[in-house]
């Protein structure tokens, strides 16, 4: 598959002076995580699909420093920033797509102050804008029937407002989206922000991530639709200690549009 | 002799306006120990805030059941509380319902408050039902002790008793049962006194005249001390309440700074500051202590009226972390007082007292166990930010003392290195591509 995936850098655009759509900010997630990785991949698909002129900037991503900053470590996180910034800039980047709602949010609000101005759209907003302007089109058979549940990531929805975009996708499947009694702006976090990924959880009586899982459960769903990776490895990780792996998947709506697609 | 009750009036009145005075300068003075900040821009939004989430209750009524009881009590405190402006005048002049003359708008009047008061008598008993028979969750979490909770309690008596006094002292009156408009509610309520004497009626009707508007001056005065409070700071606090998308965190100035002088090749780490250039002060970064928040955290502090809607939403809460974003905020308005106090038992200046908002209120294991989820800051019906005030005092922890998780450690120090909080290396970020 992977001699199919049209993955052009920044600087390989530069050499041609050309200028992509938009910048596709991986994500270190994305560049790294395995279970991100296929999110990465599928999205990549759709764009290529879509004839999206996009371009990554490869090796000279680094972190947004969004983990360090809602750790408390201004210093790094604005090191982080102003060096990213100063890539961005040179190549007089104006718009991102990112699947990952941290990035999305760092980028989006907290670079601007710090002189990094563009367009920021979460990959759930430029899918929903590829099948308006009809670059792009959905089939749903292979979901037809199915029970899917939209875990709100909490960067996406209630810190930015990004609650239909994702949900009207899923309606193009066919699917029967199913809320959760906890959903939109009153969605539980899976567990995993302001930089709980990367520690154990302080002493309680229960993980977050698992009651997530089980108000996910509630819906009785086929598919939990994640736009995070976190929250998918927070929900996955849930499913794992419900032992309903074979029953449940949890899906990045990305991926679950590329494989609607036979893509 | 005549004038004595109107000179006692004038002289009650002096004094719970005064002592409530002397209460708010306070409560300015606290608020502005705090950091200052700009909340100059965009004031026709703020407007609309204020409007729609204080005077308007838009986020109350997300939780019907309360939204719709708190409705009921606001809007009878709101109307009700014209009728003290005839109380006071009567006081103070020795008249007596000098409104009545204005015809059949003052029966309407009346006649409304008289409706009113009854509603907020019984939504009061649902509230005080809930706290105390049905026992709501979040009324009895961990923060939730003696104090806050007779605190909470002591307000729904207050109130019961002031509605009572006023339907009592309608009902008492002969004169207004006599005119047969407005008396909607008191007019079931005066037979119960009709076996007395009119003398003694008379009596019951002054004394539940007095008890009321003497009532209202200690309720008044008892606000500097209550979480109820927010009947006031809920209008400021809605009006300076973020403007921005609930995920931008705000990016110091004071690193700013520093870190553009890192990055400028052409900056010279010896130079010697420019003549004239005042010694900086070495600024403190996050906050250890409630001085170091900014003003609008602090009214924060003061406006929470311990609803608990931000706790009872928190995910690290629900699964039994001992974080409570409620909790956050009356820590922040204890430590605060106990400032103020001290400032003000030494002479005007703060001493000292070897304590500080984080460890003696506030424990690492609160301030780590956030998700950062805005839950709770979306929760709050007034705009309070309990979550600015945890990433505050985390970076105290991370930038002046350097305890982190050791985990945390790990992870920024791989970023540090590689650009990523797992140990990859940068180079291999596009690996994904080949896979």
């Amino acid at each position: 598959m992977s001699d199919v995936l049209k993955v052009p850098t920044m600087a390989e655009f530069m050499a041609q002076g050309k200028q992509p759509e938009v910048l596709f900010w991986v994500g270190c997630a994305g560049s790294f995580d395995d279970r991100a990785k296929k999110i990465t991949k599928a999205f990549v698909k759709l764009l290529n699909k879509a004839n999206v002129e996009f371009a990554v900037l490869g090796t000279e991503e680094s972190c947004t420093g969004d983990p360090a900053k809602r750790s408390g470590n201004e210093f790094l996180f604005q090191m982080q920033a102003v060096t990213n910034i100063e890539v961005l800039n040179a190549y007089e980047i104006k718009k991102i797509v990112t699947a990952c709602p941290h990035c999305f949010n760092t980028l989006k609000n907290e670079y601007p102050s710090l002189g990094g101005n563009y367009e920021v759209v979460h990959h759930t907003q430029l899918l929903k804008s590829l099948l308006d302007d009809g670059r792009l089109s959905i089939e749903g058979g292979k979901f037809k029937g199915k029970r899917i549940t939209f875990h709100d990531p909490c960067y996406l929805g209630r810190a930015n407002n990004v609650y239909e975009a994702p949900r009207e996708l899923i309606k193009k499947l066919d699917a029967e989206l199913v809320e959760m009694k906890n959903c939109k702006r009153n969605g539980l976090c899976c567990g995993a922000g302001g930089a709980q990924m990367f520690k154990e959880s302080e002493k309680g009586d229960k993980e977050i991530n698992v009651e997530r899982t089980e108000q996910a459960m509630e819906t009785t769903p086929d598919i939990i639709a994640a736009g995070c990776p976190f929250c998918n490895t927070m929900m996955t990780d849930g499913i794992k200690v419900k032992e309903k792996e074979t029953e449940i998947a949890v899906m990045d709506i990305a991926e679950l549009i590329a494989t609607a697609q036979d893509l | 002799m005549d004038y004595l009750p109107n000179i006692l009036f004038a002289i009650a009145l002096i004094i719970g306006l005064g002592y409530f005075t002397k209460n708010i300068k306070k409560l300015r003075r606290n608020i502005k120990l705090g950091q200052d900040v700009d909340v100059s821009n965009n004031k026709s939004q703020r407007w609309k805030n204020m409007a729609m989430i204080a005077l308007g209750q838009s986020k109350m009524v997300r939780r019907p059941v309360a939204g719709f009881l708190h409705v009921i009590v606001y809007v009878g405190f709101v109307v009700i509380n014209i009728e003290v402006l005839e109380i006071i005048i009567d006081g103070l002049f020795g008249t007596h319902r000098i409104f009545s003359g204005i015809g059949s708008l003052y029966g309407i009047l009346i006649g409304s408050f008289e409706i009113l008061a009854l509603l907020v008598f019984v939504a009061v008993i649902v509230f005080w039902i809930r706290r105390n028979i049905i026992k709501l969750k979040r009324f009895w979490k961990a923060e939730m002790t003696s104090w806050p909770k007779n605190d909470a309690n002591y307000i729904l008596y207050f109130e019961m008793v002031l509605m009572t006094l006023f339907l009592v002292m309608n009902a008492t009156d002969i004169h207004f049962q006599d005119m047969a408009s407005g008396n909607v509610v008191s007019q079931f309520i005066s037979p119960w006194f009709s076996s007395l004497s009119e003398h003694t009626i008379h009596l019951v009707e002054r004394s539940a005249w007095w008890l009321h508007i003497l009532g209202i001056m200690v309720f008044l005065n008892y606000l500097y001390f209550s979480k109820h409070l927010h009947i006031l700071l809920a209008f400021p606090n809605t009006y300076y309440g973020s403007l921005k998308a609930k995920g931008e965190l705000n990016n110091l100035e004071s690193v700013t700074k520093e870190v553009m002088l890192m990055m400028d090749p052409n900056a010279d780490p010896f130079a010697a500051p420019a003549e004239g250039a005042e010694e900086e002060e070495p600024s403190k970064f996050g906050a250890s202590d409630v001085q170091d928040l900014n003003w609008v955290q602090l009214l924060n502090a003061y406006t929470c009226t311990e609803c608990g809607r931000c706790t009872s939403e928190c995910p690290a809460n629900q699964t039994g972390k001992k974080l409570s974003p409620r909790k956050i905020m009356m820590d922040t308005r204890d430590r605060l007082e106990e400032v103020g106090n001290n400032i003000d038992s030494n002479k005007g200046v703060f001493k000292e007292d070897g304590k500080q908002l984080l460890d003696d209120y506030i424990t690492k294991e609160e301030l780590w166990a956030c998700t950062s989820c805005n839950a709770c800051v979306e929760a709050c019906p007034v705009s309070i930010n309990p979550m600015s005030i945890i990433l505050e005092m985390r970076r105290y922890l991370v930038m002046e003392q350097s305890a982190a998780p050791t985990e945390l450690n790990n992870m920024m120090t791989n970023i540090e290195n590689n650009g990523a909080p797992w140990p990859y290396n940068q180079m291999d970020r596009l690996n994904w591509k080949e896979e």
